[in-house]
């Protein structure tokens, strides 16, 4: 296998005496994944972002990106690496392809002689061409988001490294940065995308890692993940009373009643059992099936605790 | 998408010549800010100012004007050209290093509070470099502000007053032309004497993640030194206050030149670069950027 595109040994930063913000830290991102980096609000992913990227000094452990350490190595890892961090930053007095043009003159690996070109094919990447001579303090938040990404895109990439690339837009907008990702993903870019969105990471992500209050939780494949949580049994049927007392009767645990919905822990034995037992207890069932375990289940069975509780 | 297909082809190696592009992008950018414009419109404006006062006063047949007032400005009626050493001794107290507080303060803390820093570093611009080219482009600003006052002066002078050969402080007269390009070494001379204070900004700059905070900071800073410069109490440390020579330059105008003062200001510069730049680069090269 091909060195990780992203490599970390009990990374660690603690402003303060407090909880660590990042505590021992291990995370390996594959090269050619799209690696979802998942986690409510303050559980520690910006952090994250901000020491691969160097910005940060790590309080201990260590980091690499594209092989080589960081930040030391920043100046020769960073013109392969594309990133958004923490939402767009703009000059509001200077159009979006200036925007563009200042940071690409901040890149001493990017060549002068073809940069209008790159600007130029970056903004029509993310849609903004007809835009490119507005002042970007006339942007909207989609549009400074799609002008960050595009910063992001002047040059071939070896890494994407995405914060929450899809803050701020809409379901249009959203659908677009997917197939961005997609398509960029299919050209061999790794593209490291944080978010606390779960079903954005589903829809794109081959990898998941999953961060709560500064620790990792779980790595791995999507489906992996997923299929590590078992799935529950459902059953659809207005006699959700008459329901519970035979699915209890089968032993069946942790019954959940919502609406005109049965769940409960999938059973060892044959469902199909269990539905012929249902039905000459006169229950009426519309239908009846194992559910698979979504990222979401996965996510409460390792937190113990919703996903929406800011660590 | 056909870039993207070519991964991870990277064409050559990069020039070092492309490393200045950053220098380049940031002198531009300084100029396009809406707050520079006004603050060269400022100085521009106090020659006009100076000179128009000075029509006036003639005008009224007020005669020999009694002595008071700036440097050189009796000598402004009779020759234009005074008008840039005049305009250059009002502004140099406060105007001038005012406008280079608040373009050194802000320039790597207002970065740092609009979000564009990280931006910047990942780029990576290279914090020595972004550094170095922060700097440079304040020293530009330096000398265009000195260049707008002089420059202004020049024309209001030539238009309000006569032009010709001119007297000096020590009683001799030399040509027009000569005394024109005395007057440009003066407004380099000018602009020399603020990058000691542009090293402070800078390193000021560094301290915090808000712009108006490092400016003020600056800016508060310059006023306080200049006050202090005023009190004969304080005139041990006085000669290490970085406006202490400022007024200096007239030495320029003495036929021959007294070296002493002069050379006190740009050394007394040239160890406030060399302070107050090493501690902005210590403290930018090993901080958090959180902003």
């Amino acid at each position: 296998m091909d060195e990780p595109v992203i490599e970390t040994h009990a990374l660690t930063k603690r402003y303060g005496r407090g909880r660590p913000a990042v505590d021992g830290l291990g995370l390996v991102v594959p090269r050619g994944s799209v690696f979802g980096f998942l986690g409510p609000n303050g559980s520690g992913k910006t952090t994250t972002i901000r020491m691969l990227m160097g910005l940060i000094e790590p309080t201990s452990g260590v980091a690499r990106v594209l092989g080589e350490p960081m930040p030391r190595a920043g100046q020769r890892v960073l013109p392969r690496v594309g990133a958004l961090i923490e939402g767009p930053a703009l000059y509001g007095f200077l159009s979006g392809r200036d925007n563009l043009v200042r940071l690409d003159s901040a890149d001493p690996a990017a060549d002068p002689r073809t940069r209008a070109a790159r600007v130029g094919e970056a903004l029509d990447r993310v849609g903004l061409a007809n835009a490119a001579a507005k002042k970007a303090r006339a942007y909207s938040l989609g549009m400074k988001q799609r002008l960050g990404l595009a910063a992001a895109l002047l040059q071939p990439r070896e890494l994407l490294v995405l914060d929450e690339p899809t803050n701020g837009l809409d379901p249009q907008g959203m659908r677009e940065i997917r197939t961005l990702v997609r398509d960029l993903a299919a050209g061999g870019t790794t593209v490291f995308l944080s978010s606390h969105l779960l079903d954005e990471i589903e829809q794109v992500c081959t990898h998941v890692a999953v961060m709560s209050r500064g620790r990792l939780l779980t790595q791995g494949t999507v489906a992996g993940l997923a299929s590590s949580v078992r799935g529950r049994l459902s059953v659809t049927t207005p006699d959700t009373a008459e329901a519970v007392r035979v699915l209890k009767e089968h032993g069946v645990n942790d019954l959940v009643v919502t609406d005109d919905r049965v769940t409960g822990e999938l059973p060892a034995g044959e469902l199909a059992d269990l539905n012929a037992a249902l039905v000459r207890a006169d229950v009426r069932v519309r239908a009846f099936g194992a559910q698979r375990a979504s990222l979401e289940d996965a996510f409460v069975a390792l937190t113990g605790e919703g996903f929406d509780v800011a660590g | 998408m056909s870039q993207a297909d070519v991964l991870p082809i990277r064409p050559g190696r990069p020039n070092p010549l492309w490393r200045l592009s950053l220098f380049r992008n940031e002198t531009v950018t300084v100029f396009r800010r809406w707050r520079t414009l006004a603050l060269l419109g400022v100085l521009a404006a106090v020659p006009v100012l100076v000179g128009i006062a000075v029509k006036l006063e003639t005008g009224r047949g007020g005669g020999d004007g009694g002595g008071g007032g700036p440097a050189f400005i009796n000598q402004v009626t009779n020759n234009g050209l005074f008008l840039v050493f005049t305009s250059l001794a009002v502004t140099l107290p406060f105007f001038l290093p005012m406008a280079v507080g608040v373009v050194a303060g802000d320039s790597v803390a207002g970065e740092a509070s609009a979000g564009t820093l990280r931006y910047l570093l990942v780029a990576p611009a290279g914090r020595t470099r972004l550094l170095l080219a922060k700097y440079a482009s304040t020293l530009v600003f330096c000398l265009a502000a000195t260049l707008v006052v002089a420059v202004s002066a020049l024309t209001v002078g030539a238009l309000l007053f006569p032009l010709g050969d001119v007297t000096l402080i020590s009683g001799t007269t030399v040509s027009f032309g000569d005394g024109l390009l005395r007057a440009l070494a003066i407004a380099g001379l000018v602009a020399a004497s603020l990058t000691g204070l542009a090293a402070l900004g800078l390193f000021v700059s560094t301290l915090t993640d808000s712009g108006i905070a490092a400016m003020a900071t600056t800016v508060g800073l310059l006023i306080t030194v200049q006050i202090l410069d005023q009190f004969p109490q304080l005139h041990a440390v006085q000669p290490y206050l970085f406006p202490h020579y400022w007024q200096s330059f007239a030495d320029l105008l003495r036929d021959p030149v007294w070296g002493e003062q002069l050379l006190r200001n740009l050394g007394l510069q040239a160890l406030y670069v060399a302070v107050f730049g090493s501690a902005a680069w210590a403290r930018f090269t090993t901080r958090d950027v959180t902003a």
